[in-house]
């Protein structure tokens, strides 16, 4: 196998940790709504901290995402 | 036929008006168009709305949600304290969101024109993320002194655990600053190139001719439509997302937990 194709496959293995960022927004964003519909009045308050979780858990996504584009472009 | 699809070409810098002084290159390129364009905007908007009637038209309600949203931001976050620091959040707030949003309009509808997002290049959120750092450093040692060291030890934790989680506590602040600048820099870029590459796909499709060409432009073309709509939300969350970060960065400076 010669680099140039080797290349693309590691870029491709690397773009499945955004598929594992995904579970983790999905399960920010389901965990949320499904206690801010058991209490709707406290819900409002916690947004703050939702999109904290939002974005840690988007971060590591974008992690893989630029080590995609490293090994595409810098290498 | 196909063009070749080049998703990367759209954020090449490129000097508008070349200037040079010396060896140094200080021409007026594309990024800092754009970023001209957004102060204007900014300016503009504010500028239109900032006019104390007692009963407020339209143009003064949007400034006042907007600068009420940015104010009740940093009062839940920060507390009283942090009344200081509304103009910065503000002006870091209202540049990444209206810099987000620039870089979507369809401007390409002219030829040989495109817009270009400043907020997708590292070296703009990293200055944006390097200024809320530093002033997070500044301010903590200024109120605190030394004491300021103590953010790295949390409450109530067993003495025996502490050499595993200050070494923890201080990789994490160190590093905020990339974790700041990297997810605005590449939440901006991976849009632009998804776009791009649906586009393309559109383009490459209806020049193709055939029937399965047909199919998927009009495919991607709905899709597109979709991944436009979720590029205006991600816009918007990635402003809030930096001004609500450094807001909590802040608060640990000023309140140290």
């Amino acid at each position: 196998m010669d680099v140039a194709s080797a290349k693309l496959i590691g870029a491709g293995l690397a773009a499945i940790g955004t598929g594992a960022a995904a579970i983790g927004v999905g399960f920010v964003f389901g965990q949320f709504l499904n206690s801010a519909l058991r209490n709707p009045a406290a819900a409002d308050g916690q947004q703050g901290r939702l999109f904290l979780g939002f974005a840690l858990a988007e971060l590591l996504g974008l992690m893989a995402f630029t080590v995609a584009l490293l090994i595409l472009f810098v290498f | 036929m196909a063009g070749k699809i080049d998703p990367m070409h759209q954020f090449t810098v490129e000097p508008l008006v070349p200037l040079h002084i010396g060896k140094y290159d200080i021409s007026l390129t594309n990024s800092a168009a754009w970023m001209i364009a957004t102060l204007a905007v900014i300016i503009g908007f504010m500028a239109l709305g900032m006019k104390r009637q007692l009963v407020p038209g339209r143009w003064q309600m949007a400034v006042e949600g907007l600068t009420g949203f940015v104010d009740d931001l940093v009062k839940v976050n920060i507390g009283p304290e942090g009344k200081k620091f509304t103009p910065y959040i503000f002006s870091l707030f209202t540049f990444i969101l209206v810099a987000n949003l620039l870089g979507l309009v369809p401007l390409a509808i002219v030829p040989g024109w495109h817009t270009f997002t400043p907020t997708s290049h590292f070296s703009i959120t990293g200055v944006l993320a390097l200024l809320s750092f530093s002033l997070v450093l500044i301010v903590g040692f200024w109120r605190h002194g030394f004491h300021f060291f103590s953010l790295f030890v949390p409450q109530g934790t067993p003495i025996y655990m502490l050499p595993l989680i200050i070494p923890i506590e201080i990789v994490s602040f160190l590093v905020r600053p990339f974790s700041l600048a990297l997810r605005l820099f590449v939440a901006m870029m991976s849009g632009h190139i998804l776009m791009d590459v649906f586009g393309s796909f559109i383009a490459n499709g209806f020049a193709s001719g055939s029937v399965a060409g047909w199919g998927v432009g009009i495919v991607s073309f709905i899709f597109i439509v979709g991944v436009g709509a979720l590029e205006l939300l991600v816009c918007a969350l990635q402003a809030y997302v930096f001004a609500l970060l450094t807001s909590l960065y802040l608060n640990d400076a000023i309140n140290l937990h």
